[in-house]
């Protein structure tokens, strides 16, 4: 600009601090528990998995996005959240194929960052289910010592992971659906049980959550709202149906937490207004329960998630607040 | 208002062409072409389908014929047997084209090895259609094979090529159970699952319930009428052995 | 036509310039939902050309008779002619990739590629064009059709036409043999002719005013 005087732009006039890239960053940052947990459970497997995954993501964002698009982070958020929906004992392969299709058709084929539909990261893990169902659900068992690999993470690109090579254990939600046995809570809140890297330890994912709620970079209605309803409704179910788990179970177990705190949450991929905030976290909340008790897979928060966001330009426009001054006809 | 249309038009038709007059072909011509084509289509595909016939059957036969010989263990013939009303008959008063059927097999000694029957319901997907040989003198089931699925390739597939599961079958007490593999007891009746393709499994063991439920009366009287003269029928073959009579009997 | 092309154009023209699925995106049913194996596509391809051609030597010998007013009738009278010979033919002779191509043999009658170079070229012209344009056309969706076949078969079960190519630890992507597979797969061949197309083309910027306006200025106006 020449002449600071008649600088002639649209509002905002006033900007804050924060930047895309800087709550993009904060976002890593509140990772950086549930990365723990995952490398205190699951060993030098959890470092392999997610760095390839991260390595898919951000070498993807390189080739084929707009220049100097990797600064903003978000291309490592979706990797680092895709590596912790993965098991431990995924070829290193998968991990990276799966996060060339999370950056590829999840983010960049839309349009880049902020035009995106789906959450890539749950895309990309999406794409992996489909394409590989039993490398995505052989669970690792959570013993051993910790150094030992987790599974054949380094089969050789498009082979097979070599089955001996892994122990296989199996979900929480798993053990509940096909054996009928529950899992102590402590253990699913501590999180040393069997599963994808990022989603056992619910309380290092809380901390990570409450961190971003508190820096206002997460909108708190939507777990508090898919919490609330998975509670409630698997509660009410519970009650008529005692075979089927209660509440607590369901709040702890399976991809719930991470899902609801890290995934529903994208600020790109969920809705804008508060009142549709409360309308998609209820949605994914009722679908988590349905997939889960009566669909054929044991684990529905992906699926939710994603048939949810979907809907959210349907809700952003059904919720859109009424403009300061106007009346309600002028809202519609 | 129309006043004030009716020039605009007018300049419009009087500036262009007068339109091209067009040569409307009667309806005659236009139906007798169509039928003239529909005739001569119906003739070329009557001669196709003369041609196609007799290789579909007697491939639909083949395919038939292996299948029946899989699910009861090595049978060398089978013989349709059609429901007329509530029972089993060879030739039944009613045109067959709409009755149910099972198919009795027999072995190289004429001796009845068991019935197969055709069953389908919904499975994961789509409609799983199977066969399965069932053996009335014992009550089991002693083969089945899936004739058409839809299943997920991968998972829910395996059940018509996972041998193991496809194993579980040979010779299994009715009702079936569907267990897991970590809960099997041993138990004469139970079917091992494929591990994550539950509902696949689950399907084809209600699959067969279900239609032994709805047919093992009639299957059961029908067997009855069949085994003594399948017996005296085999003894006569094979030389009035007693022997073989007597263990024909018991089947 | 405004302009008179040469019998080899008619022929070239529905391989690569006019690829009926590629360019004109028809005929997009049976190039989705029967790709997942190379023989089903091959067979599916051999069918829809064999359709396209009796077609098109027929409307194009009996043009002048068929009357103006029912040609559509008329020609789909014909190509449902044949693809109900087609149909059994495959039923006869190759009974099991017949079950599994499932309904979309029949549905070759729908098949706007079909209809479309009858009403479009074979109506219009003599029967060597039509003849020429019908083959170059098959040929085209064809050659489409195994080029779908082949990623889907080889990324989805690690073989081609039924012989395994990578040994016995290959992974499959069970996803490329589904649904999603098809569309992945034409989806990326479609992004692939897009760039190969526009790899020339001077991309037309719009023009930045100093104040931060941004107008899209088109080459038609003023």
């Amino acid at each position: 600009m020449e002449n600071p005087r008649f600088e002639l732009t649209a509002s905002p006039h006033i900007k804050g601090p924060d930047s895309t890239p800087r709550i993009m960053w904060s976002v890593v940052g509140s990772l950086a528990p549930v990365i723990f947990a995952a490398i205190w459970y699951f060993g030098p497997s959890a470092v392999f998995v997610i760095a390839a995954a991260t390595l898919g993501c951000v070498l993807t964002e390189r080739v084929f996005g707009p220049g100097g698009s990797l600064k903003d982070g978000s291309a490592v958020i979706t990797g680092l959240l895709l590596g912790l929906t993965l098991p431990a004992g995924i070829p290193l392969w998968m991990a990276f194929l799966g996060g060339i299709f999370a950056i590829g058709l999840g983010k960049l084929i839309f349009g880049g960052l902020g035009q995106n539909v789906f959450n890539p990261a749950l895309l990309g893990r999406a794409f992996l289910q489909a394409a590989f169902p039993e490398a995505l659900t052989t669970w690792p068992n959570v013993s051993g010592p910790w150094w030992a690999l987790r599974g054949d993470n380094f089969a050789l690109p498009f082979m097979s992971a070599n089955p001996v090579a892994t122990v296989t254990g199996a979900t929480p939600l798993g053990l509940m659906k096909f054996e009928g046995t529950h899992t102590e809570l402590a253990k699913l809140i501590i999180g040393s049980t069997g599963g994808s890297l990022g989603e056992t330890a619910a309380v290092m994912i809380l901390l990570g959550g409450a961190y971003l709620a508190l820096k206002k970079y997460l909108d708190w209605r939507i777990p508090i709202s898919i919490f609330l309803t998975v509670a409630v409704l698997s509660q009410i179910i519970h009650v008529f149906m005692p075979e089927e788990p209660g509440a607590l179970f369901m709040l702890f177990s399976g991809g719930l937490m991470l899902g609801a705190v890290f995934m529903a949450t994208d600020m790109v991929t969920s809705p804008t207004a508060p009142k549709g905030a409360w309308i998609y976290g209820g949605g994914i909340g009722v679908l988590v329960v349905v997939i889960r008790l009566w669909g054929g897979l044991p684990e529905g928060v992906m699926y939710a998630i994603l048939l949810m966001n979907s809907l959210v330009p349907f809700i952003n426009r059904a919720t859109q607040p009424r403009l300061f001054g106007t009346g309600k006809e002028a809202a519609a | 208002m129309s006043e004030q249309k009716l020039p605009v038009i007018e300049t419009e038709s009087g500036g262009a062409q007068p339109p091209p007059v067009q040569v409307e072909a009667s309806s005659v011509r236009l139906i007798s072409t169509l039928a003239v084509a529909g005739a001569l289509a119906g003739m070329a595909i009557v001669m196709v389908f003369q041609w196609a016939k007799p290789r579909i059957d007697k491939h639909n036969a083949e395919v038939l014929a292996a299948a029946v010989t899989d699910v009861l263990g090595g049978a060398q013939r089978y013989e349709t047997v059609f429901l007329d009303g509530d029972h089993f008959t060879t030739e039944p008063q009613s045109d067959t084209a709409g009755l149910d059927r099972v198919y009795v097999g027999y072995d190289a000694n004429g001796q009845p090895r068991g019935v197969a029957m055709e069953a389908g319901e919904p499975g994961f997907q789509d409609v799983i259609d199977l066969l399965f040989g069932f053996d009335p003198a014992t009550g089991d089931v002693i083969g089945m094979k899936v004739l058409n699925s839809n299943e997920t390739p991968g998972l829910g597939a395996k059940i018509t090529y996972d041998s193991t599961f496809i194993g579980e079958f040979n010779g299994v007490g009715t009702p079936l159970q569907g267990v897991k593999k970590d809960r099997a007891k041993g138990g004469h009746d139970e079917v091992v699952m494929i591990t994550g393709a539950t509902i696949s499994s689950r399907a084809v063991i209600k699959i067969i319930n279900d239609r032994l439920d709805a047919i093992e009366q009639p299957v059961d009287s029908y067997w009855s009428t069949l085994a003594p003269a399948a017996a005296t029928s085999a003894a006569a073959k094979s030389g009035g052995s007693v022997t073989n009579a007597a263990s024909g009997g018991g089947l | 036509m405004s302009r008179r092309t040469t019998p080899q154009e008619d022929f070239i023209r529905g391989i690569w310039k006019e690829n009926p699925v590629l360019v004109q995106l028809l005929g997009l049913c049976p190039t989705l939902a029967v790709t997942g194996t190379v023989d089903n596509a091959l067979t599916m391809g051999i069918a829809t050309f064999f359709v396209l051609l009796g077609s098109s030597v027929l409307v194009a010998t009996f043009k002048s008779v068929i009357p103006k007013e029912v040609r559509i009738s008329a020609y789909i009278l014909v190509i449902a002619t044949f693809v109900t010979i087609a149909d059994n033919v495959l039923h006869a002779v190759v009974p099991e990739i017949h079950k599994s191509l499932g309904p979309f043999v029949p549905l070759i009658v729908v098949n706007c590629i079909i209809l479309g170079r009858q009403e479009a070229f074979a109506s219009k012209n003599t029967v060597g064009r039509a003849t020429l344009d019908a083959i170059g056309t098959g040929f085209g969706f064809i050659i489409t059709m195994m080029i779908m076949g082949s990623m889907r078969e080889l990324l989805g079960n690690g073989t081609w036409l039924g012989y395994p190519l990578f040994g016995a630890h290959f992974e499959p992507w069970v996803i490329m043999v589904l649904p999603p597979g098809g569309f992945f797969t034409l989806g990326f061949i479609l992004l692939g002719i897009a760039w190969w197309k526009g790899r020339t083309a001077v991309p037309v910027r719009p023009r930045r005013w100093p104040h931060g306006v941004t107008t899209e200025v088109g080459g038609s106006t003023s």
